[in-house]
């Protein structure tokens, strides 16, 4: 099995590398990358000009619901909405049903996205049994089994003793901790943010301080421990500042954020439609603000969409009673190569860091986020220019609750290629 | 009665409403006072209209005036009561819209715990809505009767200095107001322990005080909030003998408002927490003079939406 792809720009940060290159596949690794590589016969090749081909692109933070939401989601609808937005590997969230917290269930998603075989399925286990919070996961064990790094997401670890002891366990496995910060005694029955809007419109808020508290307790006890921490969906300005200290302090933590919190904010909420309801809520103009200048100077590294399927029945309610969440398998690349890349407050090369090589290195993915002979040829290629409409008749997530409905601008995904295998292709071939 | 200039399909908020619109419903209100006070108290202006009254959290006094108002106009009203309703059995909201609906009804009037579920309805409902409270949102006619309330002491909705003591955080009635005297232009105090005034509320143009002494200094209007026991708002300070002798009204601190200044609640009261209990009785008091006129503004409100224009008084 051989794929050479011709004349595209190859866009690859951590190779420092940004030319015209032509790329050879062979048994679903990457074989050569030169400026120009002959046809052979028999060879199929695929003319990349005018397109920008990139290592593929890795969604740090999914949620696949499979088992036990299939309802909502399943490896394989995520798996085809995930190749769909561009994504050749997702890590997908523990909050299933049961809770990933032991090694079955992680083998079982691996196998179900093996049976699948669109795309690179990375599961994430629990940092605690039940992500109850009190007993930690047996994480060597989960490792063996696959799981590439831990988090109770919604259900932040409200403990410090055990996220002090879950970085502490972590780093004999030199794994990292993914931590969703929220302090629900604060957050509480909190639907949006705390300020102005809330106290308006009259819904519960969420004082940014309940991400601020747990960003600033797992920076206060990671100086001390230096094992792999990793903050999640980042949604307020207080946040990037005190991660940004820590990093000149040296401490090692990294950090996403995702397209919803980079460009939707706060007001949008007085519409009362419950797809603007996620968690953390969308903040204020100068925290999205804030978020971009982190994307910029390096102290976020990573894009991650936090996909979260729900059906229309849970979203077509009452805001209060909504469930939290978006989608954004099927948006992020789109939106934010728009918004962020085309209006030039982002590179192409700081695009492909976000989204590939720095979700990689965090993950632990050493062979992946680069274009590298011997590496899995997992590749992402985008036509910079080509028109999209974000609109549900295209969604391969059995979801629609996507708050970039309707959002025209420039950027779609051509080819997503897993393996060297072309397991999505906006024209439907090779 | 004069030609309608009400644009309005629904009646959300305040929000929604301009300046002229207050107007117009407080105009109509005060024609509709009479026909309370008439032996046969009824007209036919909604004459064949149906009205649903949708409640999803208790109420007496809103359910009530709005039956009322519907009854006194002509219109076949039911009363859609939630502890007996298919929401019990597990049926949504829009759901059991939808079936009412089914049944051709011209206004659906709700009241619901969540903020927004009027908004949430007229995105799929056919109906006009008039939103009878809404979570911590907005009380539109509470407002609007408010209003008229105080045009009728005061004879004026203009240079008024309006304060309002209690849980402000949890008050939709409170928000209603805020909104209606701001877009009047009045000066708006609002006091209470900050855990329940939040600053910010000093964007909608009000002054926040957590003394009530200076809240109420010089005040023409002084209005009273219930403490919302059911919403939590207990833990939001240490006892209700505590806040009782911060933040209740009583003839000392309603000294230092107006002369001529009134005392509201919009009900029901809790005597001897929020208000003594001889305040409450006093000619400053226009508590029962609030909840009479709810009635002419829920029928103006009832009519301006889906009167019959050619339908007159007499």
């Amino acid at each position: 099995m051989k794929l050479l792809i011709k004349n595209g720009r190859l866009v690859d940060p951590v190779g420092a590398v940004d030319r015209t290159m032509d790329i050879l596949i062979e048994n679903g690794k990457f074989k050569e990358i030169a400026r120009s590589i002959k046809k052979s016969s028999g060879c199929p090749t695929l003319n990349a000009q005018g397109l920008i081909v990139a290592p593929g692109f890795i969604d740090m933070h999914t949620h696949l619901r499979e088992p036990g939401q299939e309802n909502k989601e399943s490896i394989e609808s995520g798996s085809r909405a995930a190749v769909h937005g561009g994504f050749t590997a997702i890590a997908c969230m523990a909050n299933t049903e049961p809770v990933n917290d032991n090694r079955s269930v992680t083998e079982y998603i691996i196998a179900r996205a093996k049976q699948v075989g669109l795309v690179n399925i990375f599961p994430i286990a629990a940092v605690s049994k039940g992500q109850l919070g009190e007993n930690l996961v047996e994480m060597a064990d989960l490792v063996e089994g696959g799981a590439v790094a831990f988090s109770d997401d919604g259900h932040c670890v409200m403990k410090a003793d055990l996220i002090r002891k879950a970085l502490e366990y972590a780093s004999m496995l030199d794994v990292p901790i993914i931590e969703h910060p929220e302090d629900h005694s604060i957050s509480a029955e909190g639907q949006v943010n705390e300020g102005f809007i809330s106290y308006r419109y009259g819904l519960r808020g969420i004082l940014k301080a309940a991400e601020e508290v747990i960003v600033a307790r797992d920076l206060i006890l990671q100086e001390r421990i230096q094992s792999r921490l990793h903050l999640t969906h980042i949604s307020t300005a207080g946040s990037v500042e005190l991660i940004r200290n820590a990093r000149r302090a040296k401490t090692p933590v990294s950090a996403d954020a995702t397209p919803h919190h980079l460009l939707l904010n706060e007001t949008l909420i007085q519409s009362y439609n419950p797809v603007y309801k996620v968690k953390p809520p969308l903040r204020t103009e100068a925290d999205r603000l804030e978020l971009i200048r982190g994307l910029q100077d390096g102290t976020i590294d990573c894009i991650a969409s936090d996909h979260a399927p729900h059906t229309r029945d849970d979203k077509d309610k009452e805001f209060e009673y909504a469930p939290f969440g978006v989608i954004g398998l099927e948006s992020t690349f789109a939106v934010i190569h728009d918004r962020l890349v085309r209006s030039g407050l982002l590179s192409v090369t700081r695009l492909v860091e976000l989204l590939s090589s720095n979700p990689a290195r965090v993950l632990g993915l050493k062979d992946r986020g680069r274009v590298k002979p011997g590496f899995p040829a997992d590749l992402t290629i985008f036509d910079p220019k080509r028109r999209f409409k974000i609109e549900e008749k295209d969604f391969r997530s059995k979801a629609n609750n996507c708050p970039f409905l309707g959002w025209e601008g420039q950027g779609a995904i051509e080819h997503t290629i897993v393996a060297g295998n072309m397991v999505f292709s906006r024209k439907n071939r090779v | 009665m004069k030609e309608k200039t009400f644009l309005q399909n629904h009646l959300l908020g305040i929000e929604h409403l301009s300046v002229s619109d207050i107007g117009t419903i407080l105009e109509t209100a005060e024609a509709f006072i009479e026909i309370s006070t008439r032996e046969v108290k009824k007209v036919p202006a909604l004459k064949g209209k149906t009205v649903v009254n949708l409640f999803f959290e208790n109420s007496t006094r809103t359910r009530s005036s709005f039956e009322i108002a519907a009854k006194r106009l002509s219109a076949d009203l039911i009363n859609f009561n939630s502890s007996v309703s298919s929401l019990k059995k597990g049926e949504t909201l829009k759901d059991t819209v939808l079936t009412l609906e089914a049944m051709n009804p011209h206004i659906i009037v709700i009241r619901h715990s969540a903020s927004g579920s009027p908004h949430y309805l007229t995105t799929f409902a056919r109906s006009s809505i008039i939103n009878a409270g809404d979570g911590f949102h907005e009380h539109p006619t509470q407002a609007l009767l408010d209003a008229l309330t105080i045009q009728q002491r005061l004879k004026t909705l203009r240079k008024l200095k309006i304060a309002i003591v209690g849980d402000i955080l949890h008050s939709r009635v409170a928000r209603s107001n805020i909104i209606l005297h701001q877009k009047l232009g009045n000066e708006i105090a609002l006091i209470g322990p900050p855990s329940l005034v939040p600053r910010e509320f000093e964007k909608m143009g009000a002054q926040v005080y957590s003394d009530i002494r200076r809240g109420v200094k010089g005040a023409d209007v002084v209005m009273m909030l219930r403490v919302q026991e059911e919403r939590g708002a207990k833990n939001y300070f240490p006892s209700i003998r505590e806040y009782r002798n911060l933040f209740a009204i009583n003839r000392d601190i309603f000294s230092l408002a107006k002369k001529t200044a009134i005392l509201m609640h919009p009900g029901p009261i809790n005597r001897d927490v929020e208000i003594e209990t001889s305040m409450a009785d006093s000619p400053q008091s226009a508590i029962l003079e609030q909840v009479t006129n709810g009635i002419a503004v829920r029928m103006a409100v009832l009519y301006l939406l889906k009167g019959d224009i050619h339908e007159t008084l007499n």
